[in-house]
């Protein structure tokens, strides 16, 4: 049996998705961008140009949900399969988008560069329960407008696991579609085989901006997934209710699948968001409020009601250093994620609202991913029953550390972390160098990242990848890219 | 690759058949007991104690290696006592008096016999004395006393005093174990060192082993 943990009854759910649908009907939803409001209006949706508001239909909610592919999966840069959204596989990816770093051993943080990104795209790599990597940084040494495809280039280039990215601009997309084509080859072959999932954010309350919603309809007309990334805040943006905010969150997130469905039907997409408690006293969205946490379990129940493969941003953390709220809002995050079924779980290696990365905490996290990774699998007899045989050979043996049973199931039953986790008694611990936490990481980061051994990818790709930055770049005014160590 | 070099590989892998068919055809091909012993068996147990500290295998492959070890050792040991050749060590052990858990014991006991030295295992509730006159009937040089409970702890004091009284204090190396304890304690009391866990029981063991 699998564990599962459910925050909504059947009946609340559809309450939920009927109360949804009656916005995006009769309050409608702002887009700013004529192109997406013309193909709603050609659906059949009431259009206000002036407002620049479109009232969705029945039918066209109706249509896009019948369309919309129920599971989809992610191929590594070598075509292999790497992630299978579906069913209730968990798949752990790291938080994204961070504008700052935090080193080891400091207080305070910093702008990443480029040899912070290829440290990470290296790190990453070698991070067994984190099935994908995502664009987790914003590299401060190039031009901002680059800074969207300058991550997925370094991140293509220094890892072949799948990448979980976003652009910043409409006109961002061409370049981080043209570098997957550069990876795949052909649009049939990407489209077959996706590389990529872009992150699509409509604003709360209600609306789409020009550049998110023009984002949906470029990566559905080329088959390149996406995950819709609601962000009702409660109090705020949204009711103070977590239903309040689920009903938001679930219009929010029905417009964007109309949008996906209408441009292209068959665009894969994941039902996700990044919703928070609004915290009144801070002023702040924390990502390891519990509130936080039961909203990403119940949007993504809502999501696989109506069949879809989830996303949420759990499984990381508020706190500013890897310190014990670190690693408890992330491993309850990453616990309840996991317990929902989220299939694909935004977080390990975030800190501070999502805005700084730690490689430590990156390493940490993916022990507390692959905890998660074996609990889901749960508790199932292995040749257990009869269980009087194994009790005899006990008995007889003194012990079964050498048992036939103990040698074939002892890597499946019990989940043995790396050397981050101190597991050692007090005096072995003492004699390895009483190290804490953040040291053991530390040095994790670091022996990893030497043992890198290169991607699969080209070098023939790899340069046309360079040249197509380069060029990229230059229009920014930029002669020439970082330099790559 | 010779043959010491092919045991140390199959002693790795826990291939008990494998190390026993070798360990014969060294003795056939009249490679010295001695040489054998030390340059494939424990230097295939080294090997795997290495890799044990450093977490690339687990408990249960030691034991798997080890019984591999015995496979070849049982062959040798005629050949060793012919050539008056003394194997190892040998090691008393036993959780003191009035003290029944014996789990940590039990594990140093695998461990040292893992590492190829004879273990004379007293199980629990050992009296002081029978520490003593199971290191005399045997000839070994170490006694391994575990506790888990501060209430009998003090018997492993008990156990060293008497040493003393015996006059087999100098002759004897103490090693001692379990939660309660302590370097600290250990010195306090007398002992030659306290053992916190397997591995570094059989590394204790082996700083004390005389060089045969």
């Amino acid at each position: 049996m699998r564990p599962s943990v459910r925050f909504l009854d059947q009946n609340l759910i559809e309450q939920i998705i009927a109360e949804a649908r009656d916005l995006l009907c009769t309050l409608g939803v702002q887009i700013s961008n004529p192109g997406v409001l013309s193909l709603l209006g050609d659906h059949g949706a009431r259009i206000d140009q002036a407002e620049q508001r479109a009232f969705f239909t029945p039918e066209i909610i109706d249509k896009s949900l019948a369309s919309a592919p129920r599971a989809f999966k992610l191929y590594d840069t070598k075509g292999n399969e790497a992630v299978d959204f579906s069913g209730e596989n968990v798949n752990f990816t790291p938080g994204s988008t961070a504008i700052n770093i935090l080193d080891h051993g400091e207080s305070s943080v910093r702008r990443p560069g480029t040899a912070d990104y290829v440290r990470y795209a290296k790190l990453i790599t070698a991070m067994e329960h984190v099935a994908s990597q995502s664009t987790a940084m914003v590299a401060a040494d190039v031009h901002e407008r680059i800074s969207d495809s300058y991550r997925l280039y370094l991140s293509l280039l220094y890892c072949d696991k799948p990448v979980i990215t976003g652009a910043f601009t409409a006109s961002a997309f061409e370049i981080m579609k043209n570098l997957q084509l550069a990876v795949r080859g052909s649009e049939d072959e990407l489209a077959a085989k996706p590389l990529t999932v872009f992150s699509a954010c409509p604003t709360s309350p209600l609306k789409w901006c020009d550049v998110t919603s023009q984002n949906l309809v470029d990566c559905a007309n080329h088959m390149i997934p996406v995950e819709y990334v609601a962000m009702p805040l409660t109090g705020f943006m949204a009711p103070v209710t977590l239903v309040g905010s689920l009903v938001q969150h679930t219009a929010e997130t029905l417009s964007g699948i109309a949008i996906s469905q209408l441009t292209r039907p068959g665009a894969p997409a994941l039902y996700g968001g990044s919703p928070a408690v609004f915290d009144v006293r801070y002023e702040t969205t924390p990502m390891g409020a519990v509130g936080t946490m039961m909203m990403d379990c119940a949007y993504s129940e809502i999501g696989k009601h109506l069949g879809f493969p989830t996303q949420a941003y759990i499984g990381l953390s508020d706190a500013k250093l890897l310190d014990a709220q670190a690693g408890f809002e992330t491993s309850m995050g990453a616990t309840l994620a996991g317990l929902a079924g989220i299939n694909n779980v935004a977080g390990p290696g975030m800190l501070d609202f999502e805005s700084c990365f730690s490689l430590e905490k990156l390493v940490l996290d993916n022990d507390i991913c692959g905890m998660v990774r074996r609990m889901v699998r749960g508790i199932e007899p292995k040749e257990d029953f009869p269980s009087l045989p194994r009790f005899n050979e006990l008995l007889a043996e003194g012990h079964l550390l050498i048992s036939d049973h103990t040698m074939k199931y002892l890597h499946d039953e019990v989940y043995f972390p790396g050397p981050v986790i101190d597991r050692a008694n007090r005096s072995r611990w003492q004699e390895e160098g009483s190290t804490t936490l953040g040291d053991r990481a530390h040095a994790e980061v670091e022996r990893l990242i030497d043992e890198w051994e290169g991607t699969g990818l080209g070098d023939e790709i790899k340069s046309e990848m360079t040249d197509m930055m380069a060029t990229e770049a230059k229009k920014f005014g930029m002669d020439k890219l970082p330099e790559l160590l | 690759m010779s043959i010491v070099q092919q045991l140390i590989e199959k002693l790795q892998k826990g291939d008990a058949k494998s190390v026993a068919e070798l360990t014969r055809q060294a003795i056939d091909q009249n490679m010295g007991p001695k040489k054998i012993l030390d340059d494939g068996l424990l230097a295939g147990m080294a090997v795997v104690g290495e890799k044990f500290k450093k977490h690339e295998i687990f408990l249960p492959h030691v034991l798997l290696a080890a019984r591999a070890m015995y496979a070849g050792l049982d062959l040798l040991k005629p050949l060793l006592a012919k050539d008056g050749i003394p194997v190892i060590g040998k090691v008393v052990l036993g959780t003191v008096q009035g003290d029944l858990h014996d789990i940590g014991k039990n594990l140093v006991g695998i461990m040292l016999k893992g590492a190829g030295y004879e273990v004379i295992d007293l199980g629990k509730d050992v009296p002081p004395e029978r520490f003593l006159d199971a290191a005399q009937e045997s000839g070994a040089t170490i006694v391994g006393m575990s506790a888990l409970l501060t209430t009998t702890m003090p018997v492993m004091k008990q156990v060293i005093d008497l040493a003393k009284e015996r006059d087999m204090f100098g002759t004897l190396k103490f090693l001692v174990g379990g939660a309660p304890l302590s370097v600290d304690y250990a010195r306090e009391i007398g002992a030659d060192a306290y053992c916190f866990d397997g591995v570094n029981a059989v590394e204790c063991v082996k700083s004390f082993t005389v060089e045969r």
